[in-house]
Protein backbone atom coordinates (compact mmCIF):
# COMPACT_ATOMS: atom_id res chain seq x y z
CA UNK A 1 0.00 0.00 0.00
CA UNK A 2 2.86 2.77 1.24
CA UNK A 3 5.01 1.80 -1.81
CA UNK A 4 2.16 2.31 -4.24
CA UNK A 5 1.55 5.57 -2.50
CA UNK A 6 4.85 6.48 -2.77
CA UNK A 7 5.65 5.69 -6.17
CA UNK A 8 2.55 7.61 -7.06
CA UNK A 9 3.36 10.12 -5.34
CA UNK A 10 6.99 10.37 -6.50
CA UNK A 11 5.75 10.10 -10.43
CA UNK A 12 2.92 12.64 -10.01
CA UNK A 13 5.73 15.20 -8.70
CA UNK A 14 8.25 14.04 -11.51
CA UNK A 15 5.57 15.04 -14.31
CA UNK A 16 4.33 18.14 -12.59
CA UNK A 17 7.86 20.12 -11.92
CA UNK A 18 9.26 18.34 -15.25
CA UNK A 19 6.19 20.67 -16.60
CA UNK A 20 6.73 23.25 -14.55
CA UNK A 21 10.46 23.12 -15.98
CA UNK A 22 9.27 24.49 -19.60
CA UNK A 23 6.05 26.51 -18.80
CA UNK A 24 7.77 28.60 -16.24
CA UNK A 25 9.00 32.08 -17.46
CA UNK A 26 11.76 32.81 -15.21
CA UNK A 27 14.77 30.35 -16.08
CA UNK A 28 16.09 30.16 -12.85
CA UNK A 29 12.73 28.69 -11.42
CA UNK A 30 12.89 26.05 -14.45
CA UNK A 31 16.51 24.96 -13.16
CA UNK A 32 14.94 24.87 -9.24
CA UNK A 33 11.97 22.74 -10.83
CA UNK A 34 14.42 20.43 -12.70
CA UNK A 35 16.04 20.19 -9.32
CA UNK A 36 12.73 19.05 -7.82
CA UNK A 37 12.36 16.60 -10.99
CA UNK A 38 15.99 15.24 -10.62
CA UNK A 39 15.35 14.76 -6.68
CA UNK A 40 12.00 12.46 -7.00
CA UNK A 41 13.20 10.20 -9.75
CA UNK A 42 15.86 9.78 -7.35
CA UNK A 43 12.81 8.36 -4.98
CA UNK A 44 11.65 6.26 -7.53
CA UNK A 45 14.80 4.80 -8.12
CA UNK A 46 14.84 3.51 -4.13
CA UNK A 47 11.71 2.21 -4.89
CA UNK A 48 12.41 0.39 -7.41
CA UNK A 49 15.54 -1.19 -5.36
CA UNK A 50 18.33 0.45 -7.01
CA UNK A 51 19.98 2.71 -4.00
CA UNK A 52 22.82 3.12 -5.31
CA UNK A 53 21.81 4.53 -8.39
CA UNK A 54 19.27 7.08 -6.74
CA UNK A 55 22.52 8.86 -4.45
CA UNK A 56 24.22 8.52 -7.60
CA UNK A 57 21.97 10.92 -8.84
CA UNK A 58 21.41 13.33 -6.22
CA UNK A 59 25.27 13.66 -6.01
CA UNK A 60 26.53 13.72 -9.35
CA UNK A 61 22.91 15.29 -11.29
CA UNK A 62 21.55 17.93 -7.87
CA UNK A 63 24.35 18.14 -6.08
CA UNK A 64 26.86 18.97 -8.70
CA UNK A 65 25.52 19.67 -12.58
CA UNK A 66 22.06 21.89 -11.55
CA UNK A 67 24.36 23.72 -9.63
CA UNK A 68 26.42 24.70 -11.77
CA UNK A 69 23.62 25.21 -14.36
CA UNK A 70 22.19 27.43 -11.67
CA UNK A 71 25.54 29.32 -11.47
CA UNK A 72 25.37 30.31 -14.79
CA UNK A 73 21.37 30.65 -15.48
CA UNK A 74 21.56 33.31 -12.43
CA UNK A 75 24.01 35.22 -14.12
CA UNK A 76 21.94 35.91 -16.79
CA UNK A 77 20.69 39.27 -18.00
CA UNK A 78 17.19 38.09 -18.96
CA UNK A 79 15.16 39.96 -21.05
CA UNK A 80 11.27 38.82 -21.20
CA UNK A 81 9.83 40.17 -23.84
CA UNK A 82 12.97 38.60 -26.14
CA UNK A 83 12.49 35.54 -24.93
CA UNK A 84 9.06 35.61 -25.80
CA UNK A 85 9.41 36.96 -29.64
CA UNK A 86 11.29 33.90 -30.90
CA UNK A 87 8.04 31.32 -30.54
CA UNK A 88 7.23 31.88 -33.98
CA UNK A 89 10.56 31.11 -35.81
CA UNK A 90 11.41 28.29 -33.35
CA UNK A 91 8.29 26.54 -33.32
CA UNK A 92 8.88 23.94 -36.18
CA UNK A 93 12.06 23.03 -34.49
CA UNK A 94 10.34 22.51 -31.20
CA UNK A 95 7.70 20.50 -33.15
CA UNK A 96 10.40 18.28 -34.33
CA UNK A 97 11.90 17.70 -30.97
CA UNK A 98 8.44 16.98 -29.51
CA UNK A 99 7.58 14.57 -32.16
CA UNK A 100 11.15 12.48 -31.40
CA UNK A 101 10.47 12.32 -27.86
CA UNK A 102 7.25 10.92 -28.23
CA UNK A 103 8.41 8.46 -31.04
CA UNK A 104 10.73 7.53 -28.51
CA UNK A 105 8.31 7.37 -25.50
CA UNK A 106 6.35 5.35 -27.85
CA UNK A 107 8.97 2.67 -28.64
CA UNK A 108 9.84 2.33 -25.02
CA UNK A 109 6.36 1.48 -23.66
CA UNK A 110 6.04 -0.99 -26.74
CA UNK A 111 9.88 -2.44 -25.65
CA UNK A 112 7.67 -2.96 -22.05
CA UNK A 113 4.94 -4.38 -23.11
CA UNK A 114 6.81 -6.93 -25.10
CA UNK A 115 8.00 -8.44 -21.47
CA UNK A 116 11.16 -9.27 -20.08
CA UNK A 117 11.78 -6.21 -17.83
CA UNK A 118 12.15 -7.92 -14.85
CA UNK A 119 11.94 -4.50 -11.61
CA UNK A 120 14.54 -4.97 -8.65
CA UNK A 121 12.56 -5.36 -5.18
CA UNK A 122 13.75 -3.11 -2.45
CA UNK A 123 15.02 -5.76 -0.68
CA UNK A 124 17.20 -6.57 -3.72
CA UNK A 125 16.25 -9.82 -4.00
CA UNK A 126 15.66 -9.63 -7.62
CA UNK A 127 19.13 -8.04 -7.52
CA UNK A 128 21.31 -9.40 -11.20
CA UNK A 129 24.31 -11.46 -9.31
CA UNK A 130 24.41 -11.84 -6.02
CA UNK A 131 21.00 -11.33 -4.28
CA UNK A 132 23.29 -8.51 -2.21
CA UNK A 133 23.12 -4.87 -2.09
CA UNK A 134 23.53 -3.73 -5.65
CA UNK A 135 26.81 -1.73 -4.93
CA UNK A 136 28.33 -4.86 -5.00
CA UNK A 137 26.54 -5.93 -7.73
CA UNK A 138 27.59 -2.93 -10.06
CA UNK A 139 31.04 -3.11 -8.89
CA UNK A 140 31.55 -7.16 -10.18
CA UNK A 141 29.73 -6.11 -13.43
CA UNK A 142 31.20 -2.70 -14.04
CA UNK A 143 34.74 -3.51 -12.96
CA UNK A 144 34.58 -7.52 -13.80
CA UNK A 145 32.69 -7.87 -17.23
CA UNK A 146 32.59 -4.59 -18.56
CA UNK A 147 36.10 -3.43 -17.56
CA UNK A 148 37.16 -2.43 -20.94
CA UNK A 149 34.38 -0.71 -21.90
CA UNK A 150 34.36 0.98 -18.98
CA UNK A 151 37.67 2.12 -19.09
CA UNK A 152 36.91 3.43 -22.90
CA UNK A 153 34.15 5.54 -21.04
CA UNK A 154 36.72 7.16 -18.65
CA UNK A 155 39.40 7.77 -21.76
CA UNK A 156 36.82 9.74 -23.86
CA UNK A 157 35.96 11.94 -20.59
CA UNK A 158 39.61 12.62 -20.31
CA UNK A 159 39.68 13.56 -23.56
CA UNK A 160 36.60 15.40 -23.80
CA UNK A 161 38.32 17.61 -20.44
CA UNK A 162 41.72 18.29 -22.43
CA UNK A 163 39.81 19.30 -25.85
CA UNK A 164 37.85 21.51 -23.83
CA UNK A 165 40.85 22.56 -21.99
CA UNK A 166 42.29 23.34 -25.51
CA UNK A 167 39.84 24.99 -27.02
CA UNK A 168 38.95 27.18 -24.51
CA UNK A 169 42.58 28.13 -22.94
CA UNK A 170 43.89 31.50 -24.71
CA UNK A 171 48.06 31.60 -23.44
CA UNK A 172 48.33 35.39 -23.10
CA UNK A 173 51.99 36.79 -23.87
CA UNK A 174 52.63 38.94 -21.21
CA UNK A 175 50.88 37.04 -18.21
CA UNK A 176 51.69 37.90 -14.84
CA UNK A 177 50.74 34.97 -12.62
CA UNK A 178 51.54 34.41 -8.95
CA UNK A 179 54.16 31.56 -7.80
CA UNK A 180 52.75 30.69 -4.70
CA UNK A 181 56.05 29.49 -2.94
CA UNK A 182 57.77 32.66 -4.18
CA UNK A 183 55.10 34.65 -2.08
CA UNK A 184 55.35 32.44 1.20
CA UNK A 185 59.28 32.89 0.93
CA UNK A 186 58.99 36.51 0.88
CA UNK A 187 60.46 37.58 4.50
CA UNK A 188 59.87 41.11 5.63
CA UNK A 189 63.56 41.78 5.29
CA UNK A 190 63.75 41.49 1.60
CA UNK A 191 60.32 43.70 0.86
CA UNK A 192 61.21 46.20 3.10
CA UNK A 193 63.76 48.91 3.99
CA UNK A 194 64.91 50.18 6.98
CA UNK A 195 65.35 54.39 6.61
CA UNK A 196 66.16 57.21 8.21
CA UNK A 197 65.73 60.10 6.42
CA UNK A 198 66.92 63.66 8.07
CA UNK A 199 64.06 66.20 7.80
CA UNK A 200 63.31 67.49 4.88
CA UNK A 201 65.68 65.98 2.32
CA UNK A 202 63.65 62.72 1.43
CA UNK A 203 64.87 59.51 1.24
CA UNK A 204 66.39 58.02 -1.56
CA UNK A 205 65.21 54.06 -3.18
CA UNK B 1 11.09 0.20 18.71
CA UNK B 2 8.92 -1.51 15.72
CA UNK B 3 8.36 -4.60 17.96
CA UNK B 4 7.73 -2.46 20.95
CA UNK B 5 4.78 -0.59 19.19
CA UNK B 6 3.70 -3.92 18.36
CA UNK B 7 3.70 -5.63 21.42
CA UNK B 8 1.06 -2.69 22.49
CA UNK B 9 -1.08 -4.49 20.06
CA UNK B 10 -0.86 -2.20 16.79
CA UNK B 11 -0.29 -4.45 13.29
CA UNK B 12 2.98 -4.03 11.79
CA UNK B 13 2.44 -0.96 9.57
CA UNK B 14 0.93 1.10 12.32
CA UNK B 15 3.73 0.14 14.24
CA UNK B 16 6.15 0.69 12.27
CA UNK B 17 5.17 4.47 11.35
CA UNK B 18 4.32 5.33 15.09
CA UNK B 19 8.31 4.31 15.66
CA UNK B 20 9.45 6.09 13.14
CA UNK B 21 7.79 9.49 13.72
CA UNK B 22 9.07 8.45 17.71
CA UNK B 23 12.47 8.11 15.93
CA UNK B 24 12.48 10.64 13.74
CA UNK B 25 11.68 13.19 16.95
CA UNK B 26 14.18 11.72 19.45
CA UNK B 27 16.95 12.83 16.78
CA UNK B 28 15.04 15.88 15.88
CA UNK B 29 14.58 17.36 19.31
CA UNK B 30 17.79 17.01 21.30
CA UNK B 31 19.15 18.08 18.27
CA UNK B 32 17.29 21.49 18.49
CA UNK B 33 18.24 21.80 22.20
CA UNK B 34 21.91 20.37 21.58
CA UNK B 35 22.48 23.31 18.65
CA UNK B 36 21.06 26.13 20.71
CA UNK B 37 23.54 25.17 24.26
CA UNK B 38 26.21 24.60 21.09
CA UNK B 39 25.66 27.92 20.58
CA UNK B 40 26.28 29.11 23.93
CA UNK B 41 29.74 26.74 23.98
CA UNK B 42 30.88 28.81 20.95
CA UNK B 43 30.63 31.89 22.26
CA UNK B 44 31.96 30.76 25.66
CA UNK B 45 35.10 29.62 23.54
CA UNK B 46 35.79 31.99 21.54
CA UNK B 47 35.21 34.91 24.51
CA UNK B 48 37.33 32.78 26.83
CA UNK B 49 40.35 32.64 23.88
CA UNK B 50 39.75 36.42 23.37
CA UNK B 51 39.79 36.76 27.20
CA UNK B 52 36.51 38.19 28.03
CA UNK B 53 33.46 36.97 29.84
CA UNK B 54 31.31 35.83 27.39
CA UNK B 55 27.51 35.25 27.91
CA UNK B 56 26.95 35.42 31.43
CA UNK B 57 23.47 37.22 32.20
CA UNK B 58 20.55 35.07 30.90
CA UNK B 59 20.01 32.15 33.86
CA UNK B 60 22.86 31.01 35.74
CA UNK B 61 26.18 31.59 33.90
CA UNK B 62 24.07 32.48 30.74
CA UNK B 63 23.08 29.20 29.97
CA UNK B 64 19.56 30.56 28.84
CA UNK B 65 21.30 32.85 26.63
CA UNK B 66 20.53 31.33 23.21
CA UNK B 67 16.85 30.64 24.16
CA UNK B 68 16.20 34.23 25.13
CA UNK B 69 17.91 34.85 21.51
CA UNK B 70 15.49 32.80 19.86
CA UNK B 71 12.67 33.70 21.72
CA UNK B 72 13.54 37.84 20.36
CA UNK B 73 13.68 36.65 16.99
CA UNK B 74 10.93 34.53 16.95
CA UNK B 75 9.12 38.62 18.07
CA UNK B 76 10.30 40.07 15.76
CA UNK B 77 9.05 41.40 12.42
CA UNK B 78 10.05 39.39 8.77
CA UNK B 79 11.07 41.81 6.52
CA UNK B 80 10.80 40.91 2.61
CA UNK B 81 12.80 43.15 0.79
CA UNK B 82 9.96 44.41 -2.44
CA UNK B 83 12.24 43.54 -5.02
CA UNK B 84 12.86 39.90 -3.67
CA UNK B 85 11.45 36.77 -5.21
CA UNK B 86 9.56 35.62 -2.33
CA UNK B 87 8.42 32.23 -3.11
CA UNK B 88 12.27 31.61 -3.52
CA UNK B 89 13.13 33.72 -0.64
CA UNK B 90 11.01 32.25 2.01
CA UNK B 91 11.75 28.93 0.81
CA UNK B 92 15.56 29.10 1.30
CA UNK B 93 15.82 29.14 5.22
CA UNK B 94 13.86 26.46 5.26
CA UNK B 95 15.71 24.26 2.74
CA UNK B 96 18.56 24.64 4.98
CA UNK B 97 16.88 23.90 7.86
CA UNK B 98 15.38 21.01 6.45
CA UNK B 99 18.23 19.58 4.92
CA UNK B 100 20.62 20.20 8.14
CA UNK B 101 18.00 18.29 9.88
CA UNK B 102 17.55 15.16 7.36
CA UNK B 103 21.02 13.98 7.07
CA UNK B 104 21.04 13.01 10.60
CA UNK B 105 18.44 10.35 9.64
CA UNK B 106 21.56 7.66 9.21
CA UNK B 107 23.70 8.20 12.18
CA UNK B 108 24.54 5.96 14.75
CA UNK B 109 24.09 6.98 17.86
CA UNK B 110 24.98 3.44 19.65
CA UNK B 111 25.16 -0.07 18.26
CA UNK B 112 21.87 -0.38 16.34
CA UNK B 113 20.51 3.08 18.05
CA UNK B 114 19.73 4.01 14.19
CA UNK B 115 17.13 5.50 12.46
CA UNK B 116 17.63 4.28 8.96
CA UNK B 117 20.34 1.93 9.00
CA UNK B 118 20.12 1.96 5.50
CA UNK B 119 23.88 0.25 3.08
CA UNK B 120 24.44 3.41 1.61
CA UNK B 121 24.65 5.50 4.49
CA UNK B 122 27.48 7.34 3.66
CA UNK B 123 26.23 8.07 -0.25
CA UNK B 124 23.61 9.62 1.26
CA UNK B 125 25.30 12.02 3.78
CA UNK B 126 27.28 12.83 0.68
CA UNK B 127 23.91 13.64 -1.11
CA UNK B 128 22.53 15.75 1.40
CA UNK B 129 25.45 17.76 2.47
CA UNK B 130 25.49 18.50 -1.65
CA UNK B 131 22.20 19.51 -1.10
CA UNK B 132 23.14 21.86 1.41
CA UNK B 133 24.44 24.83 -0.97
CA UNK B 134 20.95 25.42 -2.40
CA UNK B 135 19.53 27.08 0.55
CA UNK B 136 22.41 29.52 0.18
CA UNK B 137 22.41 30.20 -3.62
CA UNK B 138 18.50 30.77 -3.41
CA UNK B 139 18.52 33.05 -0.69
CA UNK B 140 21.68 34.83 -2.78
CA UNK B 141 19.66 35.10 -5.96
CA UNK B 142 16.29 35.06 -4.61
CA UNK B 143 17.71 38.95 -2.42
CA UNK B 144 17.94 40.34 -5.44
CA UNK B 145 20.64 42.57 -4.10
CA UNK B 146 24.63 41.88 -5.01
CA UNK B 147 26.58 41.25 -1.65
CA UNK B 148 24.08 37.93 -1.01
CA UNK B 149 24.72 36.97 -4.66
CA UNK B 150 28.71 37.45 -4.33
CA UNK B 151 27.80 35.15 -1.41
CA UNK B 152 26.16 32.89 -3.38
CA UNK B 153 28.20 32.43 -6.09
CA UNK B 154 31.69 32.09 -3.83
CA UNK B 155 29.55 29.39 -1.76
CA UNK B 156 28.71 27.70 -5.12
CA UNK B 157 32.22 27.36 -6.25
CA UNK B 158 33.39 26.64 -2.84
CA UNK B 159 31.08 23.79 -1.94
CA UNK B 160 31.53 22.19 -5.25
CA UNK B 161 35.24 22.26 -4.57
CA UNK B 162 35.60 20.58 -1.15
CA UNK B 163 32.95 18.04 -1.98
CA UNK B 164 35.45 16.28 -4.56
CA UNK B 165 38.27 16.39 -2.18
CA UNK B 166 35.48 15.25 0.71
CA UNK B 167 34.42 12.78 -1.51
CA UNK B 168 37.92 10.85 -2.42
CA UNK B 169 38.83 10.45 1.59
CA UNK B 170 35.23 9.43 2.39
CA UNK B 171 36.08 6.86 -0.83
CA UNK B 172 40.00 5.80 1.57
CA UNK B 173 37.50 5.51 4.42
CA UNK B 174 35.68 3.16 2.52
CA UNK B 175 38.21 1.19 1.15
CA UNK B 176 39.64 0.32 4.64
CA UNK B 177 35.83 -0.42 6.02
CA UNK B 178 34.56 -2.42 3.15
CA UNK B 179 31.39 -0.96 3.82
CA UNK B 180 29.15 2.25 3.16
CA UNK B 181 27.05 1.53 5.64
CA UNK B 182 28.02 3.93 8.93
CA UNK B 183 27.48 1.19 11.74
CA UNK B 184 29.73 -1.09 9.78
CA UNK B 185 32.00 1.32 9.64
CA UNK B 186 32.24 2.21 13.12
CA UNK B 187 32.47 -1.65 13.85
CA UNK B 188 35.44 -2.07 11.63
CA UNK B 189 37.36 0.51 13.48
CA UNK B 190 37.14 -1.92 16.72
CA UNK B 191 40.59 -2.36 18.03
CA UNK B 192 42.19 -1.36 14.78
CA UNK B 193 45.47 -0.02 16.28
CA UNK B 194 47.33 -2.99 17.59
CA UNK B 195 43.65 -4.29 18.75
CA UNK B 196 44.07 -1.68 21.46
CA UNK B 197 43.14 1.53 19.74
CA UNK B 198 39.30 2.10 18.24
CA UNK B 199 39.48 4.52 15.78
CA UNK B 200 41.37 4.93 12.05
CA UNK B 201 43.15 7.77 13.14
CA UNK B 202 45.82 5.42 14.15
CA UNK B 203 46.24 4.07 11.23
CA UNK B 204 49.12 5.31 9.24
CA UNK B 205 47.73 5.70 5.89
CA UNK B 206 44.37 7.50 7.12
CA UNK B 207 45.69 9.79 9.45
CA UNK B 208 46.51 12.24 7.01
CA UNK B 209 43.02 11.62 5.44
CA UNK B 210 41.81 13.09 8.93
CA UNK B 211 43.13 15.90 8.71
CA UNK B 212 42.09 17.16 5.20
CA UNK B 213 38.71 16.17 6.70
CA UNK B 214 38.63 18.33 9.46
CA UNK B 215 39.80 21.13 7.36
CA UNK B 216 37.61 20.07 4.16
CA UNK B 217 34.77 19.79 7.08
CA UNK B 218 35.37 23.33 8.33
CA UNK B 219 35.34 24.46 4.59
CA UNK B 220 31.84 22.53 3.87
CA UNK B 221 30.23 24.04 6.73
CA UNK B 222 31.64 27.55 6.06
CA UNK B 223 33.54 28.03 9.46
CA UNK B 224 36.44 30.29 9.64
CA UNK B 225 38.74 30.26 8.22
CA UNK B 226 36.63 29.30 4.94
CA UNK B 227 33.70 31.69 6.22
CA UNK B 228 34.36 33.84 3.05
CA UNK B 229 30.53 33.55 2.33
CA UNK B 230 29.57 36.00 4.99
CA UNK B 231 32.73 37.56 5.16
CA UNK B 232 31.81 40.61 6.92
CA UNK B 233 34.26 43.29 5.72
CA UNK B 234 33.44 42.10 2.07
CA UNK B 235 29.86 41.26 2.14
CA UNK B 236 28.34 42.23 5.17
CA UNK B 237 26.47 39.51 6.25
CA UNK B 238 26.52 37.14 2.97
CA UNK B 239 23.64 35.96 1.94
CA UNK B 240 22.02 36.44 5.11
CA UNK B 241 22.11 40.08 4.65
CA UNK B 242 18.20 40.95 3.67
CA UNK B 243 16.98 38.24 6.13
CA UNK B 244 15.07 39.02 9.67
CA UNK B 245 13.59 37.36 12.26
CA UNK B 246 13.04 33.39 11.91
CA UNK B 247 13.75 33.06 8.60
CA UNK B 248 17.43 34.62 9.90
CA UNK B 249 17.13 32.12 13.00
CA UNK B 250 16.54 28.86 10.26
CA UNK B 251 19.98 29.78 8.63
CA UNK B 252 21.65 30.11 11.93
CA UNK B 253 20.00 26.66 13.24
CA UNK B 254 20.73 25.16 9.95
CA UNK B 255 24.44 26.09 9.95
CA UNK B 256 25.18 24.78 13.27
CA UNK B 257 23.31 21.64 13.01
CA UNK B 258 25.18 20.91 9.78
CA UNK B 259 28.37 22.13 12.27
CA UNK B 260 27.05 19.40 14.41
CA UNK B 261 27.09 16.60 11.69
CA UNK B 262 30.21 17.25 10.66
CA UNK B 263 31.64 17.02 13.99
CA UNK B 264 29.90 13.68 14.16
CA UNK B 265 31.13 12.28 11.21
CA UNK B 266 34.74 13.34 12.19
CA UNK B 267 33.99 11.16 15.42
CA UNK B 268 32.01 8.23 13.44
CA UNK B 269 34.62 8.00 10.85
CA UNK B 270 38.12 8.11 12.01
CA UNK B 271 37.88 8.26 16.09
CA UNK B 272 35.47 5.03 16.62
CA UNK B 273 32.07 6.61 17.06
CA UNK B 274 30.29 5.29 20.05
CA UNK B 275 33.20 2.80 20.62
CA UNK B 276 35.33 3.77 23.56
CA UNK B 277 38.89 5.02 22.57
CA UNK B 278 40.85 1.78 23.93
CA UNK B 279 39.78 -1.31 23.83
CA UNK B 280 40.72 -2.39 26.94
CA UNK B 281 38.34 -2.89 29.61
CA UNK B 282 39.68 -0.25 32.51
CA UNK B 283 36.86 -0.94 35.09
CA UNK B 284 33.80 1.37 34.40
CA UNK B 285 34.93 1.96 30.33
CA UNK B 286 32.65 -0.64 28.86
CA UNK B 287 29.98 -0.08 31.00
CA UNK B 288 29.62 3.69 30.09
CA UNK B 289 26.96 3.69 27.38
CA UNK B 290 28.33 4.04 23.55
CA UNK B 291 26.30 7.57 23.36
CA UNK B 292 28.19 9.25 25.68
CA UNK B 293 31.73 7.99 23.89
CA UNK B 294 30.28 9.71 21.26
CA UNK B 295 28.86 13.06 22.68
CA UNK B 296 32.53 13.55 24.07
CA UNK B 297 33.96 13.22 20.77
CA UNK B 298 31.60 15.10 19.28
CA UNK B 299 31.92 17.65 21.89
CA UNK B 300 35.70 17.54 21.32
CA UNK B 301 35.46 17.81 17.69
CA UNK B 302 33.59 21.38 18.41
CA UNK B 303 35.63 22.52 20.19
CA UNK B 304 38.01 22.01 18.07
CA UNK B 305 36.37 24.06 15.38
CA UNK B 306 35.30 27.15 18.13
CA UNK B 307 39.07 27.29 18.45
CA UNK B 308 39.99 27.48 15.07
CA UNK B 309 37.22 30.12 15.01
CA UNK B 310 38.70 32.10 17.36
CA UNK B 311 42.41 31.60 16.65
CA UNK B 312 43.02 31.65 12.77
CA UNK B 313 42.40 34.44 10.06
CA UNK B 314 40.26 34.11 7.28
CA UNK B 315 41.65 32.97 3.86
CA UNK B 316 41.63 34.76 0.54
CA UNK B 317 39.45 33.44 -2.16
CA UNK B 318 42.10 32.27 -4.47
CA UNK B 319 43.99 30.91 -1.49
CA UNK B 320 40.51 28.85 -1.03
CA UNK B 321 40.39 27.61 -4.49
CA UNK B 322 44.05 26.69 -4.43
CA UNK B 323 44.02 24.95 -1.31
CA UNK B 324 41.15 22.80 -2.37
CA UNK B 325 42.25 22.10 -6.37
CA UNK B 326 45.72 21.71 -5.74
CA UNK B 327 46.55 20.68 -2.80
CA UNK B 328 43.62 18.36 -1.25
CA UNK B 329 42.65 16.93 -4.46
CA UNK B 330 45.84 15.16 -5.89
CA UNK B 331 46.99 14.34 -1.94
CA UNK B 332 43.56 12.62 -1.31
CA UNK B 333 43.63 10.97 -4.99
CA UNK B 334 47.41 9.85 -4.16
CA UNK B 335 45.88 8.05 -0.49
CA UNK B 336 43.18 6.70 -2.67
CA UNK B 337 45.33 4.60 -4.55
CA UNK B 338 48.16 4.58 -2.12
CA UNK B 339 45.24 2.72 0.13
CA UNK B 340 43.77 0.41 -2.34
CA UNK B 341 47.02 -0.92 -3.26
CA UNK B 342 48.00 -1.30 0.28
CA UNK B 343 44.68 -3.47 0.67
CA UNK B 344 45.30 -4.94 -2.51
CA UNK B 345 48.62 -6.37 -1.35
CA UNK B 346 47.83 -7.23 2.20
CA UNK B 347 44.32 -8.19 2.36
CA UNK B 348 42.93 -9.08 -1.00
CA UNK B 349 46.27 -10.44 -1.93
CA UNK B 350 44.46 -13.77 -3.21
Amino acid sequence: MIQTFAFYLFSALVIASATLVIMSRNPVHSVLWLIVSFFNAAGLMVLVGAEFIAMLLVIVYVGAVAVLFLFVVMMLDIDFAELRAGFVKNFPLGMLVALILAAELIMGLLAYSAGGLALGTPDGANAPLLGESNIENIGIVLYGKYLFLFETAGIILLVAMVGAIVLTHRGRKYQRSQIVSKQNARRPEEATVNKQPEVGKGVEL
Amino acid sequence: MTAFFQSLGMNYEWAWFVATVCGILLIALPLMLSVAMIIYVDRKVWAAINLRRGPNVVGPFGLLQSFADGLKVFLQETIIPSAANKGIFLIAPIVTFTVALAAWAVIPFDAGAVLADINVGLLYILAISSLSVYGVVMSGWASNSKYPFFSAMRASAQMISYEVSIGFILICVVLWAGTFNLSEIVMAQEGHGFGIVNGYFFNILLFPMWVLFFISSLAETQRVPFDLTEAESELVAGYQTEYSSMSFALFWLGEYANILLMCTLNALLFFGGWLPPLNIDLIPWFDIPGIFWLFAKIFFFFFMFSWVMATVPRYRYDQLMRLGWKIFLPFSLLFVVLISGWLMLTRYAA
